[in-house]
């Protein structure tokens, strides 16, 4: 019971860091309708800012942890938002209006170019960070010495994670963006005519998911305390998997689905084999699709004839 | 002849160098923030272990100094072009030569392609990039299939690839059997794969369909890769048998070929052989897609690409239309595994990534979805141009990246932009491809 405890916090804390990754996933398909392949990599990018700048600030004598935490976060969270802004401008805008499978091309062409940038820009080793936030409570003692604990970098990722999403909620649901978004999302010819600047929303939807995802990748960093330039790619089929499995389109399903994964992809380990923990989360994918084929929180498709 | 395209030329030189400059103004800074950490700074694993950094602010500079004479450069081509959708006036005797062209330009090919081992006979590298243009080719038809004909999204094709070669491995590893044999077999073996992916995925549409295969794809690999019993995990399988004529073995013994034949052995007769057996198995490929389009199986597939539902009310099973196209797409894609085991005589996981399921369907959206001849000239332009940045070997797939977001804004209906119909009135008459629907899957 001890031990499934364990699992579970660990499970709900990188479901929470796919969730981030597959909500900038489900509002651009749910926008424009397509893949954004190369979003793994802006959360890989996200992740090696966080950690540049984390590097020049602590060189800068800064001691602080709260603080260097907080000016890390606004930088990538800036800087990777331009990135999304800047992909979606030169890859995907000209393509707006084109058949549905260009800009997907476009996309793994932006995704190759992103992880190849970084590769020779940062070299191809694992670049180590020690830990940054140390610390932690036990939550319980079992009698056989196994120990639940819950570290302070879990804590923070799950209530960023949480602030984060509540933030965004409300951007969807109140502000003049997220009306014009939604309003995009259902019909953008009517939208356009209606005064909202289509081009600006779109660019808009690319930088908040980038922004996301750059929380994502900082979380990734402080939790797991290293970045590659080949991460973005796995960590983005598993989080794109998460909002396909949620229901692409779908902002808590987007959630839920990260966190689905994430137990699904910890509990596996935990108590199968740690090399079939992916093949377990593909597999789940593809058992709940043919059950529900638009995921678990998804609209049913209505096809007009 | 080219009067509007002046008039616009005009209107757009109004705006002057000032807007020129403002907007690669723009682009710089913008290339100044995006590079300012990635590039102005480099990190690196220390000698103790510990992270340091060292900055590079000249390459930074050089970089945004780039992006800002490339913009100006971009800037002044587009208004030298004129804004997009200008339509251009041909002349007729030009359209008339390029038609003559277009028609003349496969049989040229094919004919050429025969010739590539005469006359490229004593330089292995022609050869060898020969026959991997060639497996792409080969790769792009048997996805065309799937992709260009049913319009399903298939992102895990490799996932096929890879159940070929491994089967043709596996079964000349550990029982002898040889090539022959194994081919069909591994054909056999994908195709059933193909129709277990399939039967899951019927009901799923669109990206749903395309996020599954990619699954698929990453399920085989990954079982691969952990089957280490069976596989040999990610070491591969290596001693794989080459291929033999029919029986007869290509070796410098006294059984081999040239012995039989009284010639002089040398190494090159195999790569030629394997060269003229992958030419082979594509132009079957080819030959059966071709025959399947005219047959009612392949109507059907066509017609699910256009509409569904409308399949349905005709009447067409489209679970077995389905299922035939995976399985069909499947086939192609084991053979073309088998000869690249053969080929290779080594296979491991890393020869069948996520990368190459891309590749190949860039190769096929390249080459205009559905159309025979604009996959080969995909596959051509995409693995010669591959082959050309081998010097730069980490700028490669940078380089391969770029291709394709740009070929994708210039060109995103593929090369060839026509098709031709299979069913006409009176006279065949090439049709835009802007009318084939891409399907939903």
């Amino acid at each position: 019971m001890d031990y499934f405890a364990q699992q579970l916090i660990n499970g709900l804390v990188l479901g929470s860091v796919y969730g981030l990754i597959a909500i900038g996933y489900t509002m651009v398909y749910g926008i424009v309708g397509m893949i954004n392949f190369a979003h793994g990599d802006i959360f890989m990018i996200g992740g090696f800012i966080a950690l540049i700048s984390f590097l020049i600030l602590v060189s800068f004598g800064l001691t602080a942890i709260p603080l260097i935490l907080l000016i890390v976060l606004l930088v990538s969270m800036a800087i990777t938002a331009l990135y999304g802004w800047t992909v979606e401008r030169i890859a995907y805008r000209p393509l707006r209006h084109s058949f549905r499978l260009a800009p997907m091309l476009s996309a793994i062409g932006m995704s190759f170019v992103l992880t190849n940038y970084s590769q020779i820009a940062q070299g191809a080793r694992v670049k180590p960070v020690p830990p940054i936030i140390r610390g932690g409570y036990t939550l319980h003692e079992g009698a056989s010495g196994f120990v639940v604990q819950l570290s302070n970098v879990q804590i923070v990722v799950v209530i960023a994670t949480i602030v984060l999403l509540a933030l965004f909620t409300w951007l969807v649901a109140r502000t003049r963006l997220g009306r014009d978004m939604r309003a995009c999302e259902q019909d953008q010819t009517m939208a356009a005519l209606l005064g909202v600047d289509v081009d600006r929303t779109i660019s808009m939807t690319f930088v908040i998911g980038a922004a996301l995802a750059a929380v994502a990748g900082m979380m990734y960093l402080l939790y797991y305390g290293q970045v590659d330039f080949n991460m973005g790619f796995v960590a983005g089929i598993k989080a794109f998997t998460a909002a396909v499995l949620g229901g692409i389109g779908s902002l808590p399903g987007a959630m839920l689905g990260g966190l689905a994964i994430g137990l699904i992809e910890t509990m596996w380990s935990a108590y199968f084999s740690v090399e079939y923990k992916d093949v377990a989360a593909f597999s789940i994918l593809i058992i709940v699709l043919i059950f529900l084929p638009t995921g678990l929180l998804g609209r049913p498709e209505v096809e007009k004839v | 002849m080219n009067a509007p395209p002046a008039v616009s030329i005009q209107a757009s030189h109004a705006l002057g160098a000032a807007f020129i400059f403002k907007k690669a103004l723009i682009s710089a800074l913008v290339a100044l923030v995006l590079f300012s950490l990635m590039i102005g700074v480099r990190t690196e694993a220390g000698p103790t272990g510990q992270l340091i950094y060292w900055t590079r602010f000249g390459d930074l500079a050089a970089m945004v100094a780039t992006v800002f004479g490339g913009s100006i450069v971009v800037e002044l081509l587009r208004q030298w072009w004129g804004p997009v959708g200008t339509i251009r006036v041909v002349p007729t005797n030009v359209k008339s030569a390029l038609a003559l062209a277009r028609r003349g330009i496969a049989p040229v090919l094919l004919i050429f392609t025969f010739l590539v081992p005469v006359i490229f006979y004593d330089q292995r590298y022609i050869l060898d990039l020969g026959i991997l243009v060639l497996t792409y080719v080969m790769l792009g038809w048997g996805l065309n299939v799937v992709v260009g004909l049913a319009g399903l999204l298939d992102l895990g094709y490799v996932a096929f690839y890879a159940v070929g070669a491994y089967s043709y491995a596996l079964l000349a590893t550990n029982f002898g059997l040889s090539f022959w044999i194994c081919l069909p077999l591994a054909g056999i073996l994908a195709a059933l794969w193909g129709v277990m992916l399939g039967f899951p995925v019927l009901r799923l549409r669109g990206d749903y369909l395309a996020i599954v295969t990619l699954a698929f794809g990453e399920i085989i690999r990954l079982v691969i890769i952990n089957w280490q019993s069976l596989t040999g995990g990610p070491n591969g399988v290596s001693g794989i048998p080459r291929p033999t004529m029919f029986g007869i073995p290509l070796t410098p013994g006294d059984d081999g070929l040239a012995a039989k034949l009284g010639i002089e052995f040398s190494p090159t007769h195999r790569i030629v052989f394997l060269f003229y057996l992958i030419l082979a198995l594509a132009l079957l490929t080819n030959w059966v897609t071709i025959r399947l389009r005219r047959l009612p199986i392949g109507r059907a597939w066509e017609a699910l690409r256009e509409d569904e539902v409308a399949c349905r009310a005709l009447g067409i099973n489209t679970t077995t239309t389905k299922l035939t196209a995976f399985a069909t797409g499947a086939m192609f894609g084991g053979f073309a595994g088998a000869f690249f085991a053969t080929r290779q005589g080594f296979i491991s996981p890393e020869s069948f990534t996520f990368q190459e399921s891309a590749l190949v369907l860039a190769i096929v959206v390249l080459g205009g979805m559905g159309s025979q001849l604009g996959v080969a000239l995909a596959a051509l332009a995409m693995i010669g141009g591959f082959e050309l940045f081998r010097g730069l070997e980490q700028y490669r797939m940078l380089v391969f990246g770029i291709a394709m977001v740009l070929l994708m804004i210039w060109r995103p209906r593929g090369l060839i932009g026509h098709r031709a119909p299979t069913v006409f009135l009176e006279r065949s008459q090439a049709i835009s491809s802007d009318l084939v629907k891409e399907g939903h899957g």
